[in-house]
C-alpha cells in the first residue's frame, strides 16, 4: 500500500500523478523528450536503458513497464529483453548498446562512477556526444522515477499482461505526455 | 574535462541544460514548481531536502550551489552545516529533522524508505503533500547529481561561483533566464 493517501482507481504512476496532477505535464513532458526520440538512439534503445536500470534499481514496476514498451519496438521479441536483462554482454544487441549500457550502470551507482574508459570505449564503438548524453540523462531518470515509485511505497503488478497492455499503449502513441 | 562537449562558461548543471535545451525546460519547470512553487514547507527547507541529498550523492557542484541558496533563504550558514554532518542536533524543527531522514533514504534507494520513517513523520505532522514533495525532491536530485557528475561537467573551485549561482536560484529560480547566457563568456 503507498504511503500516502493516493487518489483510487489509479495504479502505478497514474496514482502519483493524479495526486500531483500540475506536475504531470512537466513529467510527461520530459518523459517524452528522452525517450519517445529517433534522433542517435532508437526508441527502443531508450527504453531498454529505462529497463535495465529500474532493474538494477530493483523497481519492478518500471521494469515492467518499459521492458513491455521496448519489446513492442522490437516486434514483440520479449525473449530478447529477458536476456538483456539477465547477460547484456553476450546478448545479441550491437557493440555500441552494450557500452552505452555498461555506462548506464555505472550511472546507476553514482555520477562519478561513470570512467574515462568507459566513455572512450562507446566512442570508438561510434557513440556520439548526444547518445552519451542521452544514455547518462536517461540512466540518471530513471534514478529518478524508481525512487519516487519506491520511495512512496507504489505496489508492484505481478499480472506481466499488465505490463504488456500499457507498454503496447505507450509503444503504439499514447507515450508519456498527458493527452488533451 | 567534461565526456561531453560543453560551452566553457557555464558550468555544472547550467552547460548540461543548454546542451539539450528541449528536455532542460520541463524538468527546469518541475524544479521551479517543487523548490519554489506554493508549499507548507519553506524555500529553505526544499534547499535543505535538495542539499542533503546532494551531500550524500558526493556532488560537489549541487552541495555547493544548494548549500548557497539555503544559506540565503536562511540568513544564516549553521542550520545547512549541520544537516549534512550532524542531522540529529541541526536546529531544525522535529517534523523537518522526520522528512530529511526520508530524504537520505531515498538517496540509498526507494525501498530504503521504510513504513516506520513515514510514520515517525507523520507522528510529527508532515501531511501527505510533504511527504510526497520531499521523496519527489530527493528523487530529482538523485537525477540532477548523477546528470552532473555522469558526464563529468565542470565543477568550480572558486567558492564566490556558487555564492552567484545561489543568488541566481534565489532571487530568479530554476527556469532559463530570458536572456539566456551569453553574457557569462568572458571576452
Amino acid at each position: 500500500m503507498a504511503y500516502i493517501q493516493l487518489p483510487e482507481g489509479a495504479v502505478g504512476m497514474r496514482g502519483l500523478m493524479a495526486f500531483r496532477p500540475h506536475l504531470a505535464p512537466h513529467l510527461g513532458a520530459f518523459t517524452e523528450g528522452i525517450l519517445c526520440i529517433e534522433e542517435g538512439l532508437t526508441k527502443a534503445e531508450r527504453e531498454i536503458i529505462g529497463m535495465f536500470v529500474s532493474k538494477l534499481n530493483d523497481c519492478q514496476l518500471c521494469e515492467g513497464v518499459h521492458g513491455a514498451v521496448a519489446a513492442c519496438y522490437l516486434a514483440d521479441n520479449e525473449a530478447l529483453i529477458e536476456q538483456i536483462k539477465e547477460d547484456y554482454e553476450n546478448a545479441p544487441i550491437s557493440d555500441k548498446l552494450k557500452a552505452l549500457l555498461s555506462i548506464a550502470a555505472s550511472v546507476q551507482k553514482g555520477g562519478k562512477h561513470v570512467s574515462e574508459s568507459q566513455i572512450s570505449k562507446a566512442r570508438e564503438l561510434g557513440a556520439t556526444d548526444i547518445e552519451i548524453h542521452d544514455t547518462v540523462i536517461i540512466a540518471a531518470t530513471f534514478c529518478f522515477f524508481n525512487r519516487y515509485i519506491d520511495g512512496m511505497g507504489i505496489a508492484a503488478i505481478e499480472d506481466p499482461e499488465v505490463f504488456r497492455q500499457r507498454g503496447k499503449m505507450i509503444a503504439e502513441g499514447l507515450g508519456y505526455a498527458p493527452k488533451k | 574535462m567534461p565526456h561531453i562537449s560543453l560551452p566553457d562558461h557555464l558550468p555544472g548543471i547550467t552547460g548540461l541544460l543548454e546542451f539539450s535545451q528541449d528536455t532542460a525546460t520541463p524538468i527546469r519547470d518541475l524544479t521551479q514548481i517543487l523548490l519554489r512553487g506554493e508549499s507548507s514547507l519553506t524555500q529553505g527547507e526544499r534547499e535543505l531536502i535538495a542539499t542533503i541529498v546532494s551531500h550524500n550523492n558526493e556532488c560537489i557542484f549541487c552541495t555547493s550551489a544548494h548549500t548557497a541558496a539555503a544559506d540565503l533563504l536562511l540568513g544564516e550558514t549553521e542550520t545547512c552545516e549541520m544537516v549534512k554532518h550532524d542531522l540529529d542536533n541541526a536546529p531544525v524543527s522535529e517534523k523537518m529533522k522526520t522528512l530529511l531522514t526520508i530524504a537520505k533514504m531515498v538517496q540509498k534507494s526507494g525501498k530504503s524508505v521504510t513504513p516506520e520513517a513515514i510514520a515517525n513523520a507523520k507522528a510529527q505532522g508532515a501531511t501527505d503533500m510533504e511527504i510526497h514533495d520531499t521523496v519527489l525532491i530527493a528523487a530529482l536530485f538523485c537525477l540532477y547529481n548523477r546528470y552532473v557528475d555522469g558526464l563529468a561537467s565542470v565543477t568550480p573551485a572558486d567558492p564566490s561561483f556558487y555564492q552567484y549561482l545561489g543568488e541566481r536560484i534565489v532571487n530568479h529560480g530554476y527556469t532559463r533566464l530570458p536572456q539566456g547566457y551569453d553574457h557569462l563568456k568572458k571576452s
